[in-house]
């Protein structure tokens, strides 16, 4: 947790000097407390005192990134336990399995099918980043040359799963720039595991066998120098995973427990053999706080709404999420098909024109930037004005893409049709149905 | 080195409310900590399923959640039965979707009529749910409420707009009313109290904190319903201390993803397991935030449910 500005205080020189930009220790210390300073700016604290505050203020649970190219994953950072509180920094990266068992083809398949697992949504890319390449033949060599040939053709983070130290320090030597996680440390090879992670600076997972083995890892590697650390605590079932997920959660945050300050990974698949099940587990566990979910299979059924649940969860409650402002086609409108106009808060374009679309009638979807407000918030703001939804109507080009002239707005602001009638005399305003819900019938009535 | 797990300390309790009457009844609610933490709390009673009986054939459904009801499809008594018999439902929820002014505007005496028979004919808990249309609903659930007099129905939902009047006859008639308010906890504690004002017992509310389906808003629904069970346990907000209803199967199927056919969506993988899972995630994640009883559709996306239901609850 963060120092008052008292704790702070007491461990600068007190010279009063001015050189850090204000004018006392006193000052600088509550603005270091507040963020609004940085320790650098006093020449003056020793190297303990820098270390000592330094890791004072850190963040209750350690931020790390896995992996290097486009498909980094940050984790951790995270200071809250439900989301309303403030946000969830960081979402989970779901990993996909590869063992370097299976046949070249099955590998080349499998990987061609999670580059394809991609989808637009929001204007944001949602894709799986990572994954989990297993050791399962008992031959380093081999591991080494499978992790290197599926670096060569994908480009995403990686987890290197053995639990042995001579087999991971052949695979770093061909993968220890792409920053894979070690997977994992276990009390009988912390040492060696740690060394090899701190002579790569990559970062390592702990595995332990409940909450306190785990602890008694990460302590001995937090003795070693070692920082960017992992936790795996084996649940035996999907009870006690959420049970642990939420004690290190708390413990990080509200004890701050150092031995559990860390991003967690999860194998959903350890729990179940039924597909369908893991993939509701690993639901449960993108709520719950975890870090990493491995998954045994990757297919656009199930990781597709996974994606969709980290986007929920993890998006920021303080910020409405808004789409482009422009004019959406949907189902290929020609030059008669309708034109309706709404607000760029997304979950109205989503409703908005999943019902257009599942009406099977081509439309046109204006789409006014109202600032991610929905259409009454933002009839009451001032954001959906008949003026500025004027000014959009002209400039937006939707008059030479259509023949008509008649513009659909939402039933709830049937109220502003006359004035946006005077600002469009072009144009006939019709009142659309209040609900999204209406479109469809709506649609199939409408003539052009 | 052993942890000291912190806990949290509760002082609140989710009410206890009886679904149904006789042998079949229902009791949800009784949680003491947030939903499945049992290292801290107990929650002595399952959240239950009710599955979704419809008052006219569907006709925009996707072919996997049609296909195991395509039998009964006209005929919701048989329908209920089914759901009954064939997949072990607990409870049934009758989506009076027919009597939408916008669309088939069906009658009250005829929703009633209906109500009845399947009422008559099923002897697990029923749930009747409107067409929300507070104006349709107030007509259609008043007489429902009359018509089923002392059968122990959920009716709803029950809004601002029309609670005085749905509110009196389901004190008059011995129904449970379901108290709908648009995802906001302040809306929520206030149509409670109202309804309590009103002479509503305590034993007779249910909150619906209105649900999205996944990647359609299920966030605002998720992080309220968070908000009530805090309230409720650390806060005793005890007019948030009642058990939450989510009417989430009909959102879920009605979104574009959920209906996708692989032709029209290659990347969306197998449309059937798709729309069962996404239904599915809808529930385990409103589950996460505070659900005592789920709505649903699909026979195989609640089969997944009850076992995670088993596993988070296992002794
Ligand atoms: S530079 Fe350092 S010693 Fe000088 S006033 Fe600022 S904090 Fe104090």
């Amino acid at each position: 947790m963060a120092l008052s500005g008292i704790e702070i205080f007491k461990k600068l020189p007190k010279k009063n000097c001015g050189e850090c930009g204000v004018p006392t220790c006193l000052a600088f210390a509550m603005k270091l407390a507040t963020g609004q300073a940085e320790l650098v700016a006093c020449p003056y604290v020793s190297d303990d005192v820098r270390a000592a505050i330094d890791e004072a203020s850190a963040p209750p649970i350690r931020t790390l990134t896995i992996g290097a190219g486009d498909r980094a994953v940050k984790l951790g950072g995270e200071t809250v336990m439900f989301r309303h509180e403030k946000r969830l920094e960081n979402p989970p990266g779901l990993a996909l399995v590869l063992s370097d068992t299976m046949d070249d083809s099955v590998v080349n398949e499998k990987l061609s099918k999670f580059k394809y697992l991609e989808f637009e949504r929001v204007g944001l890319i949602l894709r799986p980043q990572m994954l989990a390449l297993k050791e399962e033949s008992g031959d380093a060599g081999k591991f080494a040359a499978f992790v290197k040939r599926v670096i060569d053709q994908m480009d995403a983070a990686i987890i290197l799963m053995s639990d042995r130290p001579e087999v991971i320090s052949e695979a770093l030597k061909v993968s220890k720039d792409k920053k894979p996680l070690i997977y994992a440390a276990t009390n009988d090879t912390a040492e060696a595991m740690g060394s090899l992670a701190k002579e790569s600076a990559c970062p390592l997972a702990v595995k332990g066998s409940g909450l306190d083995e785990v602890m008694a890892i990460t302590d001995k590697l937090l003795g070693m120098g070692l920082k960017d650390l992992v936790i795996d605590s084996q649940p035996v079932n999907v009870k006690k995973a959420l049970e642990d997920q939420v004690v290190i959660r708390r413990s990080a945050l509200v004890k701050k427990v150092k031995q559990l300050g860390f991003s967690t990974i999860t194998f959903p698949g350890q729990l179940t053999d039924n597909k369908m099940k893991e993939t509701l587990i690993a639901s449960l566990l993108i709520a719950k706080y975890a870090g990493v979910i491995v998954l045994s299979e990757m297919e656009g059924h199930n990781v597709f709404p996974l994606l969709l649940a980290s986007l929920n969860i993890y998006t920021d409650p303080q910020r409405p999420m808004a789409v482009e402002e422009k004019v959406y086609e949907i189902g290929g409108p020609r030059e008669d098909s309708p034109v309706l106009i709404t607000s760029n808060f997304s979950l109205t374009y989503f409703i908005v024109s999943g019902e257009v679309e599942s009406s099977r009638i081509p439309a046109w979807l204006l789409i006014k930037d109202t600032e991610g407000l929905s259409v009454l918030t933002a009839w009451a703001a001032g954001k959906f004005a008949a003026d500025t939804v004027a000014v959009f109507i002209k400039k937006c080009g939707i008059a030479d893409r259509v023949k008509h002239r008649k513009l659909v707005i939402p039933g709830y602001l049937a109220g502003m049709s006359g004035e946006l009638e005077e600002e469009l005399p072009d144009w006939q305003i019709l009142v659309g149905p209040r609900e999204a819900a209406h479109l469809s019938a709506y649609l199939k009535q409408w003539s052009a | 080195m052993a942890l000291e797990i912190p806990k949290v300390s509760y002082s609140g309790k989710i009410r206890e409310i009886v679904l149904g009457k006789g042998d079949k009844a229902i009791t949800v609610g009784g949680g003491t900590s947030y939903p499945f933490y049992l290292f801290e709390g107990q929650m002595p009673l399952k959240p239950r399923i009710a599955m979704e009986v419809y008052d006219s054939p569907p006709d925009d459904w996707a072919p996997t959640a049609l296909e195991p009801f395509a039998d009964v499809a006209g005929d919701p008594v048989a329908w209920a039965k089914k759901c009954i018999d064939t997949y072990g439902a607990e409870m049934i929820a009758l989506q009076l979707v027919s009597t939408d002014p916008n669309g088939e505007n069906r009658s009250a005496e005829e929703a009633a009529a209906l109500t009845k028979k399947v009422a008559e004919a099923v002897d697990v808990p029923l749930i009747v749910w409107g067409c929300n249309n507070a104006e349709k609903d107030t007509e259609v659930l008043k007489k429902i409420a009359e018509d089923c007099a002392g059968r122990s129905l959920m009716i709803g939902p029950v809004t601002e707009a029309n609670y005085k009047q749905v509110g009196a006859v389901a004190i008059g008639y011995e129904h449970t009313v379901i108290a709908s308010t648009p995802i906001d906890i302040n809306l929520a504690k206030q149509l409670n109290i109202l309804l309590g004002n009103l002479g509503v017992p305590d034993g007779r509310i249910l909150i619906d904190p209105t649900t999205g389906a996944l990647g359609y808003g299920l966030e605002y629904g998720y992080s309220v319903m968070e908000r009530i069970r805090m309230a409720a346990l650390t806060q005793e907000d005890e007019r948030l201390q009642f058990p939450m209803v989510c009417n989430l199967g009909k959102e879920v199927w009605k979104t574009k993803e959920a209906k996708q056919s692989r032709d029209e969506a290659p990347k969306l993988g197998d449309p059937a397991k798709r729309g069962v899972l996404m239904e599915a995630i809808t529930a385990q994640l409103v589950l996460a935030a505070g659900a005592d009883i789920l709505i649903m559709r699909h026979p195989e996306s609640i089969a997944l449910i009850q076992d995670m239901l088993n596993d988070l609850l296992a002794a």
